[in-house]
C-alpha cells in the first residue's frame, strides 16, 4: 500500500569513490524513480549525498527498492538509506 | 523542503542513539467471545485474535522498512479475562485453559507478548476475579507470552486490601511456580493502582471495556536521544535543560505518531493513543538512569534524583503532548531496574535502594518495576510493598505499579539473568521488619479525600 505522499529521501553516506552518483542514479532510472533534488558534500573524503525523489511511478514494491539500494550500497562500499519523506517532515516541522 | 541537516539528525537518532518505536500494540475486545461453554469460549477467543491481528506483525515490518525506523515489538492486549471468562469458568483450572489459548493465539500471530490476563478488583472481587487471580501462577508457568495484571486500587475507590494480601501470595506463588527459570513468571505479572485502559506496554497492557472493538496504540522510546541532546547543554541552567528535553521529546513522539497513524491506516483499525514513554533497554546508551546522571548526578539514587526525574517526566509530557493528537497509556519515564544498565550499575555501587526507587515512583510514570528481591521475602512483605505503591498512586491520582521478582534460591548480592528485553538484575535488600498484622486486617482502605491537598 502506498502512503499519502510519494516523496522519498535517499541518503548515501560513506568513503568517496568513483561513480557513486552514477550507480545510484542508474538504479533509480531503471526503476522509474524521478530525482527532484540532489545535494552533496565531501568532508575529508567522506561522501554525503541526499536526494529527494518521486516514487509515484516506481515499478516495484517500496520495500524491495529499500533492500536493493542497501545491497547496491554494500557493493559500492557506502551506506544507502531510502525512507519515505514523512518521517523527516513530521519530526522537524510543526 | 527538508534539509540534509534534518535528515542526518533523524538518522543519527535512529542509528546511534537508539531511537525506536518500542511497540505497536493492538487492543482487541473479547467481550463478543463470551459463552457459557468453555470450549466454545476458547475457540471464539482464538478465532477473534488471530483474525483481527493477522496482519499486525507484517505491517509493523513494512513500516519499519519503509520509514527506516526500528519497531521493536508488536503486541496484543485483550479485554481483562476475568470479565470474558466469568460465565464459563468455575475454577482456576478453567481460566488456565484460556491462558493457553491466548498463548497459542500470540504464537500464531507472531507477537512476542499478549497482555490482558487480568482482573480489575479495586473495590471488590467477584468469584470469577478470585478464580482468575488464583490461576495466575499456574497460567504464567504454563504459557510463554501471556502477561497478567491486577488492578487493586484507584483514587476513586480506595485500595482493596484483600486483593493486596492475595497478590502478595500470588507473586510469591508465581515465583515458586517458575523457580527453574529464575522466577521469571513474576516479570510477566504487574499489580496496579489506577491502571490505564489503553496502555500499550507490557506486562500491564489490557484492553479496557470503554475501548472500541479493536484499536492501535503505539509506545515510543528514546532515552538515548534525550541523553545525547543533554550532552550539548552541560552546565546550562534549568530553563535550557527543560527546553532541550521538551524539544527532543517532541521529535521522538512525532515519529511515534506517524507510525501509529500509518499502522492504523494499513490495518484498517482505529488509532487509539501514543504513549509518551521513555522506555529503557539493557543496551548501553538506552538508559533513563544515564539521562539523570547527565543532568549532574554522580549516580542515580544520589540526593536530587527525585527532582531530576520529576523534571524529566514533566518535560517529556509537555513536548510529547503537542506532538500527538491523542496521548494516553502510562506516558512518562520508566524506571525498571533490570531493563536499564544505568539503574543496575547504581544498585551495584550501593547508590540506589528500593526506598529511593519508591520515592522516584511518586514523580514518574509507573512504579517499582523489575526489581529482584531475595526468594525468602515473605508474601506479607510483598503485599506491604504493593500497599505502599498503591497508596502513592491513590493519593497522588497517578498510575503506580509493582513488578517485584522474589527470586527463589537467590539472596542479596546474587545477580539474576532474565534474558532479552527483561535484562538482568542484582537481588536487592528488602526491609525485613514485619507487616503481617497490618496486611492481615482485611477489607478496604477508603477512597481519599479530594480536598485539603497538603
Amino acid at each position: 500500500m502506498t502512503p499519502p505522499t510519494n516523496k522519498t529521501i535517499i541518503t548515501v553516506v560513506g568513503k568517496d569513490t568513483i561513480g557513486i552518483i552514477a550507480k545510484v542514479c542508474t538504479y533509480l532510472a531503471d526503476n522509474q524513480v524521478n530525482i527532484e533534488d540532489i545535494s552533496q558534500t565531501i568532508v575529508q573524503s567522506y561522501f554525503t549525498m541526499m536526494m529527494i525523489a518521486d516514487t509515484s511511478r516506481l515499478s516495484k514494491p517500496f520495500g524491495e527498492m529499500v533492500r536493493e539500494l542497501e545491497e547496491l550500497g554494500d557493493e559500492i562500499g557506502v551506506r544507502i538509506l531510502c525512507q519515505h519523506e514523512e518521517i523527516f517532515t513530521k519530526m522537524h516541522r510543526i | 523542503m527538508i534539509t540534509m541537516f534534518e535528515v542526518n539528525e533523524t538518522n543519527q537518532m535512529i542509528e546511534q542513539e537508539k531511537l525506536d518505536v518500542r511497540t505497536i500494540t493492538m487492543g482487541i475486545s473479547l467481550l463478543d467471545c463470551c459463552d457459557a461453554d468453555l470450549d466454545t469460549l476458547n475457540q471464539n477467543i482464538y478465532e477473534k485474535i488471530t483474525r483481527t491481528a493477522r496482519n499486525l506483525v507484517a505491517v509493523g515490518r513494512e513500516i519499519e522498512l519503509e520509514y527506516g525506523i526500528p519497531i521493536v515489538n508488536q503486541r496484543i492486549s485483550v479485554t481483562p479475562i476475568a470479565l470474558v471468562g466469568g460465565g464459563a469458568c468455575t475454577c482456576p483450572e478453567d481460566f488456565v485453559t484460556i491462558a493457553k489459548t491466548l498463548d497459542e493465539a500470540a504464537k500464531a500471530t507472531g507477537v512476542n507478548f499478549l497482555g490482558g490476563y487480568s482482573a480489575l478488583v479495586s473495590k471488590g472481587m467477584t468469584p470469577a476475579d478470585e478464580h482468575l487471580i488464583s490461576s495466575i501462577p499456574m497460567a504464567l508457568a504454563s504459557t510463554e507470552r501471556v502477561c497478567s495484571s491486577v488492578n487493586v486500587g484507584s483514587t476513586k475507590t480506595g485500595i482493596n486490601m484483600d486483593a493486596v494480601r492475595k497478590m502478595g501470595e500470588i507473586v510469591k506463588a508465581t515465583a515458586e511456580a517458575t523457580a527453574d527459570e529464575n522466577s521469571a513468571g513474576c516479570a510477566k505479572l504487574v499489580v496496579f493502582c489506577n491502571a490505564p485502559d489503553d496502555n500499550p506496554f507490557m506486562a500491564g497492557a489490557y484492553h479496557g471495556v470503554t475501548e472500541a472493538d479493536a484499536v492501535i496504540h503505539v509506545g515510543v522510546s528514546g532515552p538515548g536521544v534525550i541523553k545525547r541532546a543533554l550532552e550539548e547543554v552541560r552546565g546550562e541552567n534549568f530553563e535550557v535543560l527543560c527546553e532541550t528535553v521538551k524539544k527532543t521529546a517532541f521529535k521522538v513522539t512525532r515519529a511515534g505518531q506517524l507510525v501509529a497513524q500509518e499502522a492504523s491506516r494499513r490495518l484498517g483499525v482505529p488509532f487509539g493513543i501514543v504513549d509518551l514513554s521513555l522506555a529503557p533497554t539493557p543496551a548501553v546508551g538506552d538508559s533513563v538512569a544515564e539521562i539523570l546522571e547527565e543532568m549532574g548526578l554522580e549516580s542515580v539514587g544520589a540526593p536530587g534524583t527525585t527532582a531530576a526525574l520529576a523534571l524529566l517526566n514533566d518535560q517529556v509530557k509537555k513536548g510529547g503532548v503537542m506532538a500527538s493528537s491523542f496521548v494516553g497509556g502510562l506516558s512518562g519515564a520508566f524506571i525498571p531496574v533490570s531493563e536499564d544498565q544505568g539503574m543496575i550499575d547504581a544498585v551495584n555501587r550501593g547508590a540506589l535502594t528500593i526506598e529511593k526507587l519508591e520515592a522516584m515512583t511518586c514523580v514518574c510514570s509507573v512504579g517499582l518495576d523489575m526489581i529482584a528481591v531475595p526468594g525468602t521475602t515473605s508474601a506479607a512483605t510483598i503485599a506491604g510493598i504493593i500497599a505502599d505503591e498503591a497508596a502513592i498512586g491513590m493519593i497522588n491520582q497517578k498510575t503506580t505499579a509493582v513488578r517485584l521478582i522474589p527470586v527463589i534460591g537467590k539472596d542479596v548480592g546474587d545477580t539474576v539473568e532474565f534474558g532479552g528485553l527483561l535484562g538482568h538484575a542484582p537481588v536487592q535488600q528488602v526491609n525485613t521488619f514485619g507487616c503481617e498484622d497490618f496486611i492481615n486486617r482485611g477489607g478496604r482502605i477508603p477512597a481519599p479525600i479530594h480536598s485539603f491537598k497538603n
